[in-house]
C-alpha cells in the first residue's frame, strides 16, 4: 500500500492527483521551482520540496532531484503526472531501483513506445492499422509529414506538399528534434488531411485485464495541441469504435502495458492510422471520467498497488467535453503576468493549476485549467461548458476564452463535424459567424437609438469609474456625481477601446445602480447586470456580463506631453561654451562617460552620457556658444 | 421629522411646478448664452487653433466627476456685454482642494475685461479670501475692454490688490497662463504665488512690440517680450513651462496637490437624503408672490432625514427659525412664512441668531419677505426698533450666513433676511425671486398717490389718464429690475439655481465656508431696548 505519493509535477496534475490520495488517505508531497514557490500546488501538498532554479531541465525534469526529493521527503510513490519524466523509461526505472512505487507502466513499456519508428513497427505486427513509413528518397504520395522519432507536441514535425521541399525539411526537422529530444531520427508518412483524431483510453492491471474505456475525440487543436476534447466521439460508428477498442487492446498487450494508457488514432472515413500510444494519464482524461463515473487516478495507484480490475469496464453515460482554457492571445502566443481572478461558475469541473493572484510565468505550459461539463447530451454539455465559460471571471492575463466560446458555440463543431484543421485560419471558426444569440448579452455595439460607442460594458465602466471617483472623494463625497448648475459639456469616459458618454444617457437606457464594482442598466426594458472590477497595479478596468468579459484601459485625462526632443538628446544644462567635445559622432559610449564639457561661469561642467550608446550626432563644436535647454549631442541607446 | 402637507397631485401644485418649469426653461437658455461664449465662428475659431475653451479647462482641472458650482453665470444679464461677462468663475475640487477657479472666455471679445468681468472677478476672489479657498486662475485675455476703460481702470487695480492680500492671508494663488495675459492683465501672474505658462502661447509682458516701439524706439517681438520660454528661462516670471494646454492643467493639479491643504472648519457627519423628493419643490412657490407658502415644505426637501428642529414655533408665527443639517453640517435655519416680519419675530430673529453665534452654526435664510410692517399700531409698538434689532443681529453675526432667495425680498426685509449688502458667504436665487423695495404694483401706487396729493395742493386736475400711463409704465419697469435674472446680471447674487438643487447648492457652500476656521464669536452692537 502507499503511504505517501510525491508527484513529479507542478499545476492541474499535481493538484488532481493529490486531490485522490486525500480521498484515499494517502499522504502527499509536492515538488515545485523557484517560480512555483507560491503556487497552489505547493500549498495544497502535506510535504514540499523545493527544486532550486526555474528551467524545467534543472527542475522537474532532473530525475536526480526528483529521486533525492522522495527521500527528503520520506515519499513511497512516485506520480509522474503527464509531460516532464512521465514517459521517461529510465527515469521509471531509477524509481523502482530506489524501492520506490511506480504509478505507471513497467520501463519496458515506455520504452516500446518512445521511439515512434519502433513503435509504429510493433504495432503493425501486431495488427494494428498504421500509416505507411514511407522511403524519403521515393515517398510516392504528397502531401506527406515528416515526424520525429522521439517528437511530441508539433515539434520536428513538417508538412511537405512539394516534393522539391522535402529534403530540406527533413534536414529542418532532424536538426529540431535533435536540439528538442535529443535523438534526431525523423520517419516520412502520407499525410492524412482534414481527419479526426480519435484516441482510445485504455486501463490494464498487472493480472491480463485490459479496458479500453471509452473513447476520446480531439480533433479541435492548434498548432498540433489540443484545445477541446470530447467522450464520446460524435463522428464514428458503433462498429468503428469496436475495430479501435480491438487495436488499443491488441497495442496495450502488445507492450505490456500496465495503468492508464492512451492509443491515438487518426480517422477518415473508415481509414483508421494508428498515431502514438501515451503511456500514462492523458490531460483530457475528466471527460472519461465523468463519463464513465471512475477515478483515472484511483485506477492508477490501485494497479500500482496490485489490485486487480473488474472484468468488464463500466458503461458509457451521457457526454462530457473539456475545453483548455490556456494563457494566451489570438495568435496563440502565450501570455504571462498576475491572473488577478480565476472563477468559472456554474456545474462544470475545474482543474485548474491556478489561482486568483497566481502568477503566470514564461517558464512552463501555458494552460491555466480545464473545464470540463458533463451532460445528458453532447448538446447539453456544449451548452453548459459554454456558458460557464463565457461567465468565468477571468482578470488580469489574456486567456482564449472567447475562442473557446467561439469554438463551442460554431455551427460546424455543434453538428460535430470536427477534424484536424478546424481551427486552420480559413477553417470555419474564423470564416464562419457564431449561432447568434437569441437575447441580447449586452455587448453589441450598435443597438437602435445611439447605443454608445463600446457598448454597455463600457457604459458599465464608465459609471463603475465615476462611482469610485466619488466614494474615493475627500470631500463633498455625498453631492450628485458631476454635479453642475450650468451644463456645458456631456460626460465622457475615455478608454483605449473606446470614448463614450455616460451624461447624459440615451433615453431608451437607464441606470438602475451604480457602484464602484456593480453597475445595473436597463436597456428597452432589459436589465443587465455588470461586474466591474479593477486591482492595484493594473490600470485595466474588467467588466463581466452575461455574455462575456469587456476589457477597457482607461486612458489619462491630461495625456503626457510629447517629448520635444529627440530621445538620447544631451540637453545644455546652463548657457555657456563649450570647451571641449570628447567624443566624435559613430564613437561607442559607455553610460557616465564624459561627452564634452562646457565652460560657464568660470567653471568646467561635465556633459556625460546618460545611457550607453552610440553618438550619433554631435551638434556643436569647441568654442561654440550654446544656450540653456540647446542641443549638444544625441546618444542613440544600445539595445539590449 | 416634517410632516408634508403637500399634495403634488394638486391642481394648484401642478399649475406653480408648470410655472417654474417654465422659468427654468428661461434660465437654461440665459445659461446656454453664457456656455456659448462668443458665438460659433469663435468657438470654432478657438478650437481650430488647438486650442481648449475656458469650461473645457476647468472641467479637465477639477477631479474627475466631482461637483463644480459655477458662480455669477447670469453676470452681464441685460447689460451691453455677453452674458457671462467673458468669464467662467467657480468653486471646484483639485486634488481633493476645493479652490476658486477663474478662467477668462478669449472667444468673447478674445476674454477682454468689462466692467462685468471686473465686478465678477472681484466676487471670486472675495469669496476665496473669506472661505480660505485656494485661487486658480485660467488666464487668457486681451486685457481691458478699452472703451468702458473708465469704469475698470481705477477700481481694477483691486484685482491685483486681492492676489497678494490673499497670498498674504495664507491661501495660495495659481495662474496658469494660456494665451495673452499683457499690459495690466501680466500682473496676474505677476501677482501669483505660483506661475504655470504655455510654450508658444503663453504672452506675458507689459508693452508689446509696437509699444515699445513708441517708447524707445527698440525692435522686438512678441516671443522676446514675453514668451512661456523666455519667462521660464530667462525672467523667472514662469515656475513651470507647459508643453501645452493639458500639461499645464496637469502641473496646475500637480501644485494644489503640492499644497498638502488641509480645511479648517467643522467636520460634517454623515449625510442623509430629506425624506421627500427634491422634484416637489418646483411646485411650491405660487406664481403670484403675494400669496405666502409654507418654508417647512422646502426645509424638507432640503434637510437631511427632512429633520427640522423648530425654535419657538408658537412665537412669532411669520417667521419659521429651527435647526437642522444639510450634507451633515448643522445649520440655522430663518425662514419666512407670511411674508411680513412684526416685532415679534424680529426679536426671534435676534434671539436665534444669537443662539447660531453662542453654538458657532451657520445660519441659512430662506428669503420670502414682502417687509416690515407698516402702520400706526406697529410704528407705535416700536417695529424701527425691533427690526433695527434684527438687521443689528444679522449684520454682527460672525458665523458664515447662507441666503436663498425663493420669492420677494421687498424692503427692509431684504436687509433683516441677510440681503447682498449684509454680506453672506453666498446668495443664491431661485428663478421666481424678486427683490426690490417694495413690490412693482405698491411703487407705482405710492407714485400715483403722491402725484395726485401734488396735483391737488396745486390746485390742478389730475390727469388720470397719464396716471394709468404711469402706473403702468413704472410696475413694468420695476418689475423687470426686480427680476431674478436682472439681479443676477448685476451681481447682486452668486447665481439664479434650479429650486432642486438648493440642498446640493448649499451642501457645497457648507463645506466651502469650512474650508475657513470656524470664526471666533463677537461682541454685538447695543440693542435698543
Amino acid at each position: 500500500m502507499i503511504d505517501r505519493l510525491l508527484v513529479a509535477n507542478r499545476g492541474e496534475i499535481a493538484r488532481r492527483v493529490f486531490r485522490t490520495c486525500r480521498s484515499l488517505g494517502i499522504s502527499t508531497v509536492a515538488v515545485y521551482s523557484d517560480p512555483d514557490a507560491s503556487a497552489p500546488h505547493v500549498s495544497e501538498a502535506d510535504l514540499a520540496v523545493r527544486l532550486p532554479g526555474a528551467h524545467p531541465s534543472e527542475t522537474y525534469l532532473d530525475a536526480g532531484l526528483i529521486l533525492a526529493a522522495c527521500r527528503a521527503a520520506g515519499a513511497d510513490a512516485v506520480h509522474p503526472g503527464y509531460g516532464f519524466l512521465s514517459e521517461n523509461a529510465d527515469f521509471a526505472q531509477a524509481v523502482l531501483d530506489a524501492g520506490l512505487v511506480w504509478v505507471g507502466p513497467p520501463p519496458a513499456a515506455i520504452a516500446a513506445m518512445g521511439s515512434k519508428v519502433a513503435a509504429k513497427r510493433l504495432m503493425a505486427e501486431a495488427g494494428v492499422p498504421v500509416l505507411p513509413s514511407l522511403d524519403p528518397a521515393a515517398p510516392g504520395e504528397f502531401p506527406l509529414l515528416v515526424k520525429a522519432s522521439a517528437g511530441g507536441g508539433g515539434r520536428g514535425m513538417r508538412v511537405v506538399r512539394e516534393p522539391g521541399e522535402l529534403a530540406r525539411e527533413i534536414e529542418s526537422a532532424e536538426r529540431e528534434a535533435a536540439a528538442a529530444f535529443g535523438d534526431g531520427t525523423v520517419f516520412v508518412e502520407p499525410l492524412l488531411e482534414a481527419a479526426r483524431h480519435v484516441e482510445v483510453q485504455v486501463l490494464a492491471d498487472r493480472h491480463g485485464t485490459v479496458w479500453a474505456l471509452g473513447e476520446r475525440e480531439c480533433s479541435v487543436q492548434r498548432r498540433h495541441q489540443k484545445v477541446v476534447e470530447e467522450c464520446p466521439s460524435p463522428g464514428i460508428s458503433a462498429a468503428l469504435r469496436e475495430h479501435l477498442f480491438e487495436a488499443a487492446a491488441r497495442a496495450a498487450r502488445a507492450i505490456g502495458h500496465t495503468g492508464a494508457g492512451t492509443v491515438e488514432f487518426l480517422v477518415k472515413g473508415d481509414r483508421v492510422a494508428f498515431l502514438e500510444m501515451n503511456t500514462r494519464l492523458q490531460v483530457e482524461h475528466p471527460v472519461t471520467e465523468l463519463v464513465h463515473g471512475v477515478d483515472l487516478v484511483r485506477l492508477q495507484l490501485e494497479i500500482a498497488e496490485g489490485a486487480a480490475l473488474p472484468a468488464s469496464p463500466p458503461e458509457p453515460a451521457g457526454h462530457a467535453v473539456e475545453a483548455r482554457l490556456y494563457a494566451e492571445d489570438d495568435g496563440y502566443l502565450p501570455q504571462t503576468g498576475v491572473l488577478r481572478r480565476f472563477e468559472v461558475p456554474g456545474d462544470v469541473r475545474v482543474d485548474a493549476g491556478v489561482e486568483s493572484g497566481s502568477v503566470v510565468s514564461p517558464h512552463y505550459d501555458a494552460m491555466l485549467a480545464k473545464v470540463v461539463a458533463h451532460g445528458s447530451s453532447r448538446g447539453e454539455a456544449v451548452r453548459r461548458l459554454a456558458t460557464a465559460l463565457r461567465r468565468a471571471k477571468l482578470h488580469g492575463v489574456t486567456t482564449n476564452r472567447d475562442l473557446l466560446v467561439r469554438i463551442l458555440t460554431n455551427p460546424v463543431f455543434l453538428a460535430g463535424d470536427t477534424h484536424t484543421g478546424f481551427l486552420d485560419p480559413d477553417g470555419p471558426v474564423h470564416g464562419v459567424p457564431t449561432r447568434p444569440r437569441p437575447a441580447p448579452d449586452g455587448a453589441t455595439s450598435d443597438g437602435p437609438g445611439g447605443e454608445p460607442a463600446g457598448g454597455l460594458p463600457a457604459l458599465a465602466a464608465a459609471l463603475a469609474l465615476a462611482a469610485a471617483n466619488r466614494r474615493d472623494a475627500r470631500v463633498l463625497a455625498g453631492l450628485p456625481s458631476g454635479w453642475r448648475n450650468v451644463r456645458s459639456q456631456p460626460r465622457r469616459a475615455r478608454f483605449a477601446e473606446a470614448e463614450i458618454v455616460y451624461d447624459p444617457l440615451p433615453e431608451h437606457i437607464t441606470v438602475l445602480s451604480a457602484e464602484p464594482d456593480t453597475v445595473v442598466l436597463e436597456r428597452d426594458g432589459v436589465r443587465h447586470t455588470f461586474e466591474v472590477a479593477r486591482y492595484d497595479g493594473d490600470p485595466k478596468v474588467y467588466v463581466d456580463h452575461a455574455g462575456g468579459c469587456a476589457v477597457l484601459t482607461p486612458l489619462p485625462r491630461l495625456p503626457e506631453p510629447v517629448e520635444h526632443v529627440a530621445p538620447g538628446s544631451l540637453l545644455a544644462p546652463m548657457p555657456g561654451s563649450v570647451l571641449r567635445v570628447e567624443v566624435a559622432a559613430g564613437d561607442r559610449v559607455a553610460k557616465g562617460q564624459p561627452v564634452l564639457v562646457l565652460e560657464a561661469m568660470k567653471m568646467e561642467h561635465r556633459v556625460a552620457a546618460p545611457v550607453a550608446g552610440v553618438v550619433s550626432g554631435v551638434h556643436v563644436e569647441k568654442g561654440r556658444q550654446v544656450e540653456a535647454g540647446a542641443v549638444l549631442a544625441i546618444i542613440q541607446e544600445e539595445s539590449t | 421629522m416634517i410632516r408634508s402637507r403637500l399634495d403634488p397631485a394638486s391642481e394648484e401644485h401642478q399649475r406653480r411646478r408648470a410655472s417654474m418649469l417654465a422659468k427654468l426653461a428661461e434660465l437654461d437658455a440665459e445659461h446656454a448664452r453664457a456656455v456659448g461664449g462668443g458665438g460659433a465662428k469663435y468657438v470654432e475659431r478657438h478650437r481650430a487653433r488647438g486650442k481648449l475653451l475656458a469650461r473645457d479647462r476647468v472641467e479637465l482641472l477639477i477631479d474627475a466627476d466631482s461637483p463644480f458650482l459655477e458662480l455669477s453665470p447670469l453676470a452681464a444679464w441685460g447689460s451691453d456685454f455677453p452674458v457671462g461677462a467673458s468669464m467662467v468663475s467657480g468653486i471646484g475640487v483639485i486634488e481633493g482642494v476645493e479652490c476658486v477657479i477663474t478662467a477668462n472666455d478669449p472667444t468673447v471679445r478674445g476674454g477682454a475685461s468689462n466692467p462685468w468681468t471686473l465686478k465678477k472677478s472681484l466676487r471670486a476672489a472675495d469669496i476665496a479670501l473669506r472661505n480660505r479657498l485656494p485661487y486658480v486662475n485660467l488666464v487668457e485675455s486681451g486685457g481691458a475692454d478699452l472703451p468702458t476703460q473708465k469704469e475698470i481702470f481705477i477700481p481694477g487695480g483691486q484685482i491685483f490688490r486681492d492676489l497678494t492680500r490673499l497670498s498674504a492671508a495664507g491661501i495660495p494663488t495659481v495662474a496658469l497662463v494660456f494665451g495673452n495675459s499683457t499690459a495690466g492683465g501680466a500682473y496676474v501672474p505677476g501677482m501669483s504665488d505660483y506661475v504655470v505658462m504655455v510654450r508658444e502661447r503663453a504672452k506675458v509682458f507689459l508693452g508689446g512690440p509696437p509699444l515699445v516701439k513708441m517708447a524707445t524706439g527698440e525692435e522686438s517681438d512678441d516671443e522676446s517680450l514675453g514668451g512661456a520660454e523666455m519667462h521660464a528661462r530667462v525672467s523667472g516670471l514662469a515656475d513651470y513651462l507647459a508643453e501645452d494646454e493639458h500639461d499645464a492643467l496637469r502641473i496646475g493639479r500637480s501644485i494644489v496637490r503640492s499644497l498638502d491643504w488641509r480645511k479648517r472648519g467643522a467636520v460634517p457627519l454623515p449625510a442623509r437624503e430629506p425624506i421627500y423628493p427634491a422634484d416637489e419643490l418646483l411646485g411650491i412657490v405660487p406664481e403670484d408672490l403675494k400669496v405666502p407658502f409654507d418654508p417647512r415644505e422646502v426645509i424638507a426637501r432640503v434637510a437631511d432625514g427632512s429633520e427640522f428642529e423648530e425654535f419657538k414655533p408658537a412665537y412669532g408665527v411669520s417667521l419659521v427659525t429651527g435647526w437642522a443639517r444639510i450634507h451633515g453640517y448643522p445649520v440655522g435655519v430663518l425662514a419666512n412664512a407670511q411674508g411680513v416680519l412684526f416685532s415679534e419675530e424680529s426679536q426671534k430673529a435676534t434671539q436665534f441668531i444669537q443662539l447660531a453665534n453662542q453654538s458657532r452654526t451657520p445660519l441659512v435664510f430662506l428669503q420670502n419677505t414682502t417687509g416690515y410692517m407698516v402702520g400706526k399700531d406697529y410704528e407705535q409698538g416700536g417695529i424701527i426698533k425691533h427690526g433695527a434689532m434684527m438687521i443689528n443681529a444679522v449684520s454682527n453675526s460672525t458665523v458664515p450666513h447662507l441666503t436663498i432667495v425663493m420669492g420677494a425680498s421687498y424692503g427692509a426685509g431684504n436687509y433683516g433676511m441677510c440681503g447682498r449688502a449684509y454680506d453672506p458667504r453666498f446668495l443664491f436665487s431661485w428663478p421666481s425671486a424678486k427683490s426690490a423695495v417694495m413690490g412693482p404694483a405698491q411703487l407705482a401706487g405710492v407714485l400715483s398717490i403722491v402725484g395726485r396729493a401734488s396735483a391737488r395742493a396745486k390746485g390742478l386736475v389730475y390727469d388720470e389718464e397719464a396716471d394709468a400711463a404711469m402706473r403702468a409704465m413704472v410696475e413694468a419697469q420695476i418689475e423687470a429690475e426686480s427680476l431674478a435674472f436682472f439681479l443676477s446680471g448685476r451681481l447682486y447674487d452668486d447665481g439664479v439655481i434650479d429650486p432642486r438643487d438648493t440642498r446640493t447648492v448649499l451642501g457645497m457652500c457648507l463645506s466651502a465656508v469650512n474650508s475657513a476656521p470656524v470664526p471666533e464669536p463677537a461682541g454685538f452692537g447695543v440693542f435698543r431696548p
